[in-house]
Order: structure tokens, then sequence, then C-alpha cells
């Protein structure tokens, strides 16, 4: 018989093991998937996960790990804050969208004319758009105790027919022929948030990650703002005592990972995605809910994690396109990889113990 | 070897990380004998007696059970062998009756009737009246403790085990106890009884193996010891006698006016009408039975609490409506009676629990950054002068025993030299040397000039430490009156009300 016995301490070297682990199982798990459909599985699996970086057709696909990852990273370090504080923000996606949208107008606001200001006040915008979107679900836990899991994750659809009305309605391209969708921002200097350095795929919102990264890892470990959001997700008690206001650390941690992922928002209406349309969010949001927990809520770990997922992204529309894998794939991958980990989280808490039935 | 011997532990070894739970420890239980286990929390009292039970296995050592080779892998294994234990906190259901909880502990229980009629034999047998057909959640702490006993006496053992029996017992209920324990040894079975209370082990125990650093220090007949001398070879050097002098009240500190709260949630106690104040360099004592509001006062001092504008004054500023950390800059500390969930994180190392209160006034965060050298020190500092046994500050607070924790909890507060300092059961749950040291900080304290309030259920304590003493009962505060001319008498009225309603309760 098998059985689980509890750990007196979290084991730290399962804490590192339990991830690699989770990705090896969805290799193999999905390697099985993938043959019992008819597809070579080794062949599938060296699509997704090795020709993104080193096959023939790196050279585009490379760069494009950057543009997938920037999103996912900055919004899962401003998630994981409040994880880490027992606060769930589950619907970083309607304020990724909201925060494109806030960014976007302010662009559409000021065209055709071009300001060194602009492209600062749109990221302002996004920001403050993905913070307004998240002190939604702040407010109204505090003020009457409503659920910010279902709220939040609640106003993701709101934000989604949000979008729709802007790509059908007030932020309809005028010279788009009638189809729905704004302006492209690509096209307009200012607002455009361009490729830096040719051939990386590193955009402003890279560089926004990375500071994000910096930063979360400063205010967690260093900074005792950090110490109270730590002691609060592990004892709530002790946090009031030390004189953590819970209603503060609730609008701090949705405002933050509202802002953060409004901004990501921001950089990709700007950037690879150009316009706002109807189906302008695209799951960077949920995704990074994964991002967050592979990486442990620790910033170095999201890094790893976004460039990972990433490489999913990436290798799963590279496997449709020389596979013909179906487009389901990338988030069958991303669901295994979620499920596997919380799965063998439960090796860090418990030890296994092989014994005979008395 | 003594034929008479029962149990017996040749060179247990056992290491956790960090720490030498038990070393080279070896003894042996007798037959008919109530053996006492001796040691301050941390000594590697309970560590032993997991391994005897199977629930932690030994990293050296050999250990018999009536001439054989005792390894059991669980305490299924270990009950089969004829170990029994008693643990501290009881494994009861409270909706199920006296029977049904008996029933769910055995490997083959008999029939509802059969089981019934051999319950109410046993206890009638060892003096443990109890009725089968009971609801745990009708008896009282005494009465469910009878029903592990009886739990355990059903499966005959050779060696039972009784985990600090009496710490939930009244005076009574504990002669009953010992009573039951007499008969049983005197039927040949083996007690090995743990405890850190010396003058139950003097009265009731044959022999005494006493433990200290998870080594054996000494084995001895503990009746011909006194409780002084039993304490020394416990905490290793002489017991330090409690210093009272020097104390001088001053003017008045904190002030509570007329604080009335309502209960927080359906479990919590409302607060009237509490008024009293502190001066500097006394100790106030608030007695009574926990659950009659301690703990929403502490929180209307430490500030978990706001209360009604004017009502919580320190030096004539008005800190009722002031945050904690706000409070703890104007000199007003407090340690709550939870170590671990509420006074600490119980994740987090010595180090960031010391942040948790000291940030401010020890300045130990800069713009918002934490001093980590800093805090490491302060932590340190603390782990130093309150003799908190640990390998570092890098800790976690959960891996400490009762006893350091709460050392630590403490010293954390009182090394911030507060104006007003409030504890509540500063000493419940820790072992004689750790609470002599806790109580002369806070004595120290005193003389230095500070107001201290220990909320306490210990009488004894309250009598020691206290210039005045007054009793929260049903969120009721007596007027405090000075402890000298306090007979015992006069404080049994003062708690009345809430010695009563436990009573009652329980």
């Amino acid at each position: 018989m098998i059985r689980l016995v509890p750990r007196s301490e979290a084991a730290p070297l399962w804490q590192i093991a339990t991830p690699i682990l989770a990705v090896l199982a969805t290799m193999i798990t999905g390697g099985i998937l993938f043959a019992i459909m008819g597809y070579d599985p080794v062949a599938a699996i060296r699509t997704i996960f090795w020709d993104p970086l080193f096959g023939q057709a790196s050279a585009y696909s490379r760069p494009q790990l950057l543009v997938k990852a920037a999103p996912l990273i900055l919004i899962a370090s401003g998630l994981a804050v409040g994880f880490r504080a027992g606060i769930w923000n589950i619907g970083a996606e309607g304020q990724y969208i909201i925060g494109g949208i806030c960014g976007a107008a302010v662009a559409l606001a000021a065209y055709p004319g071009e300001h060194w200001w602009l492209f600062p006040a749109m990221v302002a915008a996004g920001a403050l758009g993905g913070w307004a979107w998240g002190m939604i679900p702040a407010m109204l836990r505090n003020w009457a105790g409503a659920s910010e899991i279902l709220v939040s994750l609640m106003l993701v659809y709101v934000a989604q027919k949000v979008a729709a009305w802007m790509a059908f309605g007030p932020m309809k391209n005028p010279e788009g022929f009638g189809f729905p969708g704004s302006r492209n921002l690509q096209q307009y200097p200012s607002a455009s948030n361009p490729e830096l350095i040719a051939g990386t795929g590193a955009h402003w919102g890279v560089v926004a990650a990375a500071l994000a990264v910096l930063a979360i890892w400063v205010l967690m470990s260093r900074h005792i703002r950090g110490l109270h959001i730590r002691a609060s997700g592990l004892a709530p008690r002790a946090a009031r005592f030390a004189g953590v206001r819970p209603e503060t650390l609730v609008a701090f941690c949705l405002g933050l990972s509202g802002s953060l992922a409004g901004m990501a928002g921001l950089f990709e209406v700007a950037g690879p995605a150009g316009q706002i349309t109807e189906s302008f969010g695209s799951g960077y949001g949920f995704t990074a809910i994964i991002v967050a927990f592979l990486g442990r809520l620790n910033p170095l770990g999201i890094l790893l994690a976004g460039l990972l997922l990433a490489l999913t992204y990436i290798g799963g529309e590279l496997a449709q396109l020389t596979m013909q894998l179906p487009a389901a794939t990338v988030q069958v991958f991303q669901g295994m990889l979620l499920f596997f980990l919380l799965g063998f989280d439960l090796l860090t808490r418990f030890r296994v113990e092989r014994r005979v039935a008395a | 070897m003594n034929e008479q011997v029962v149990f017996q532990a040749e060179g247990i070894g056992k290491s956790y990380p960090g720490v030498r739970a038990n070393d080279d420890v070896s003894f042996a239980v007798t037959r008919g004998e109530i053996h006492a286990l001796l040691g301050e929390n941390g000594a590697g009292k309970s560590t032993l007696v997991k391994m005897i039970y199977g629930l932690v296995r030994p990293d050296q050592g050999h250990m018999t059970l009536l001439g054989e080779t005792h390894q059991p892998s669980d305490p299924r294994a270990a009950r089969a062998a004829g170990v029994a234990m008693v643990f501290q906190h009881f494994s009861l259901f409270d909706a199920l009756s006296v029977a049904e909880n008996i029933a769910l502990g055995m490997e083959n229980p008999p029939a509802r009737r059969e089981l019934s009629a051999r319950i109410a034999q046993v206890s009638n047998e060892y003096g443990l009246p109890l009725n089968p057909a009971r609801r745990i959640a009708t008896l009282s702490a005494g009465e469910r403790q009878r029903v592990e006993i009886i739990r355990c006496l059903l499966q005959n053992p050779r060696l039972l085990i009784m985990d600090e029996p009496t710490s939930v017992l009244t005076p009574q209920e504990a002669e009953l106890l010992f009573t039951t324990l007499r008969k049983l040894a005197d039927q040949g079975t083996a007690i090995l009884y743990i405890s850190h209370k010396l003058e139950e082990i003097r009265t009731h125990c044959d022999r005494a193996t006493i433990l200290r650093a998870g080594r054996v220090v000494d084995s001895c007949d503990p009746r011909a010891l006194s409780a002084r001398e039993l304490a020394a070879m416990m905490v290793g050097g002489e017991m330090r006698d409690i210093d009272r002098s020097g104390r001088i009240a001053g003017e008045v500190l904190l002030h509570a006016e007329n604080i009335s709260i309502s209960a927080a949630t359906a479990e919590g106690t409302a607060l009237k009408n509490i008024t009293f104040s502190v001066r500097s360099g006394e100790i106030l004592g608030i007695g009574g039975v926990a659950g009659n509001g301690q703990e929403e006062l502490l929180s209307v001092l430490s500030g978990e609490t706001r209360s009604p504008a004017g009502s919580v004054t320190l030096e004539g500023r008005d800190l009722s409506q002031a945050r904690p950390e706000a409070r703890r800059m104007a000199g007003l500390l407090a340690a709550p009676e939870d170590r671990l969930g509420h006074a600490a994180v119980p994740d987090f190392s010595l180090t960031d629990n010391a942040l948790l209160t000291a940030s401010g006034r020890k300045s130990l965060v800069r713009n918002g950054l934490i001093d980590r050298a800093a805090a490491r020190g302060y932590a340190e500092q603390v782990i130093r002068d309150f003799d908190v046994r640990t390998p570092g500050p890098g800790t976690a607070a959960r891996a400490l025993s009762g006893g350091n924790l709460q050392k630590f909890v403490i010293g954390r507060e009182v090394l911030q030299a507060p104006r007003v300092l409030v504890v509540n059961q500063p000493t419940w749950g820790v072992d004689a040397g750790a609470a002599a040291a806790v109580r002369q900080s806070l004595l120290d304290l005193a003389r230095a000039g500070a107001g201290v309030i220990v909320i306490s259920q210990d009488l004894d304590e309250l009598m020691e430490l206290s210039d005045r003493f007054c009793a929260l009962n049903e969120g009721r505060l007596s007027d405090p009156r000075p402890t000298e001319s306090l007979t015992l008498d006069e404080i049994g009225l003062m708690l009345g009300g809430a010695h009563g309603m436990a009573e009652a309760q329980i």
C-alpha cells in the first residue's frame, strides 16, 4: 500500500524539482496523447519544445519568444504578489483588456499628432485602466465582502464585451473600410511600441517585464510591505497584529496586479496586436496564472516559467503549421502543465511511503 | 536483567535537522511503577515517547518491551505490542457518544452492547465514572480524558504513556486521575508519566528520569528530593529566585476608560464597561478563565480592535483610534496568547518574526527597505538575552518548542523598552525554567519604570507578579485590589463567576 505522510517541513529540493517534473510529465503525457491521435510523438514534442528555438524556422520564431513571454511575465509577477497574500485575482485578462483599451484611447484621441509624451502617457493610461478594473473587485470585497475570485473573473467577460463594443463602435477605424477594429497603432509612430533591437522581439513590454521582475523581487524580499504580504498569506492574525490592514492589502494587491496587467495590455495593443479588436484578449491573463504558480510565485521562477509557456504558444503554432496538430494543443499542454504541477506539489508537503498493509 | 523490567531503552538517539532531540538516552520502567519523565519543553521528552509509540523511529539505540525487541513501525504496531498512550490533546469526535468514540479507536471493536458493558466494567474497576451513552460534547476536560484512558485500558496495555495529563484538569480531577493510575500500577501496569509539574511528580511518582537537552541527566526517587532540587536538575543549575524588589508605582501610564465592544464573532466575548489604569513601575494582574474576554481585551490594547475615542490613553495621549504600529511607536506593546499564528508567523524565520513588531521601534527598516543585518542582529539579541534555544535566527518559528518561542515573543517586546507591555497567558504551556525567565523579565521591566499588564489563568503566577489584581469575567473587569492584602477567599469571590461558568461549560 502506498501512503502519503505529511512532512514536518516543506522539502526545499522538491520546491525546485516539482516544476521540472511537471514539465517532463506534460511532455510524456502529451506524447502519448499525440501517439493515440496518430501523430509521431517524438516529432511533435520536438516541434513544440525544440524547433522554435533551434529548428529551421527559428529565425522567425525565436524573437516571438520574448514577444509572448513579456506580457506573461509582467502579469504573473503582479499576480504572484496577491497570491502570496491569499488574494486571488483571477481576472488579469480583463484588466489586460481594459488597460489596452485605455492606452489605445489616449493614442486615438491624440491622432494624428506626433508628441514625445504620447507613448509614456499611453503606458500610464494603460496602467491606470488596469488598476481601476482591479479596484472593482477590491472595493466590492472590502465594502461588501464579495469574493474577489468571482468578481474579478466575471469582469473578464464584461471587459471582453467592452472590447467588442469599442471595436465596432467608438474606436472603429474611420478609414477601415467598415471593418471592425481601431486604427493600427503600429502605423502611428508616436504611439507605436516597436521592436527595439531588430531580430530580438524585444519591445518596451520586455523592458517593463524585466523591470517588474526586479521590482517585485525587491518588494517581496527586501521591503517591509513584502514581509507583511507574506505574513498575511501565512498567518492573517499575526499580520493584523503586526499592523497590516487587510483592506489596504486587498486594494494594494489587486491594484498592483491590475496595473501591471493593464500595462501588458497597452504594450500589446501598441505593438504586436496593433489595434483593439473584438478578440483583443488572447488569454495571456489566464495563462499568467499558470506562469505564476509554475514559477512558485517567485520572480526569478516566473521569468523562467514565462519563457517556457511562451515556448508552448510558439511551438504549438508551429506544430499546427507543420504537422497539422489541432489548435487546442497549446491549451491542452498548458492545462496539463498546471495539473501536473499542482499534483506534484503534493510531494513538497507529503512524503510517499510504501508499506505492507497490516 | 531484572524480570520486573517492562520497558527498557538503551542508547536511544534521534536527530532532526539542526537539533539533537535525543542523545544516548537509556532508562528502564519496571512493573507496577509510575515513572516520571521530567524535563523542560524541548528537552526531548516528546520525541522519546513518540519513538516508543511508533510515531518516530530512532536513529540509534535499542528498545525492549517485556524482554523482546521493541521496534514499532507505527502506533498500531506499538499498541499491538502492549503500549498505550494518552495524548495531551484529545482526539475525540464531539458529536459521537463515548462508546462510539472508543469503538472508532479500536482495531476490532466488539458489538456495541458488549463494548458498553466492558466500558462500564473498566470504569467501575478503576474509579473512572463515565456513562458510555453520553455525547463527548457534553463532557468536561477531565471526563474526556477518562474516555481516552478507558480506550487505552481496553487494550490491556503493559506500558501506559501519559503526556502531561494534568495540564487540562482541575485539582480535584487530577487527584482522581492519580488514584486511578496508582490502582493500575498496583495491578502491574508500568506507567510512563510525562510532566514538568514538579509537585505532582514528587507526590505521585516512584521514579523520575530527568532529561535535559536530549540527554538523561539523572534518575532519582523524586519523593526524596525537593521541588527545588528537581527543578535545578531539569534546568541545569540553581533556579533563580523571583526578585520582586525595587518597584515603586509612579504616575499613571495607561488608562482605559469605559471600554465596551460588542463581540466580533459568535464565539467572541463582548467587553463591558472596562475601566482601569496602570502606573509606571506597576504590574496589574488580570485573572479569570480564558474565553471571558481576555483576547478581546488584548486586541483593544494592541490596536487590532479600535475603541471609542478617548477610551485608551497612554501618558495622556489618546490611542484608541491608533493602528497597532502607531501604538508601538507611542510605547504601548503587546504579546498575544497564541504564539503560533498570532504573536508569530509559524513559517517565518525568527528574523522575519522580529521584524513583524520591532521594525519601527528598533529602526530595522529604512525608507521601507528592510535592514537585514540590523533585523538579524535584533533577533540574535533576543535569542541571546532571553536564552532562546535554537540553532539561530534563520530557524522557522514553528521549529521552536513552546517555551522557547514564548521566550522569543516576550523578549522581542521587552527589548523594545515599552512604556506599557500587555501580555496574555505569558507562560501558558511553558516549562518551569522558561516560565521563571519570562516572569523575571516582566518584573525587571516594571522595575525599570514600565507598566505591565499580565492577563493569565495561572493564579500563582498573578500572585507572584502583580501589585494589583482584578478578574475578567464574562467581559467585565472587577475593581483592581492590591495583591498583598488579598486573601484566597477574596480572590475566589472575584473569580467566582468565571469559575462557576467554567464548571457549567465543561
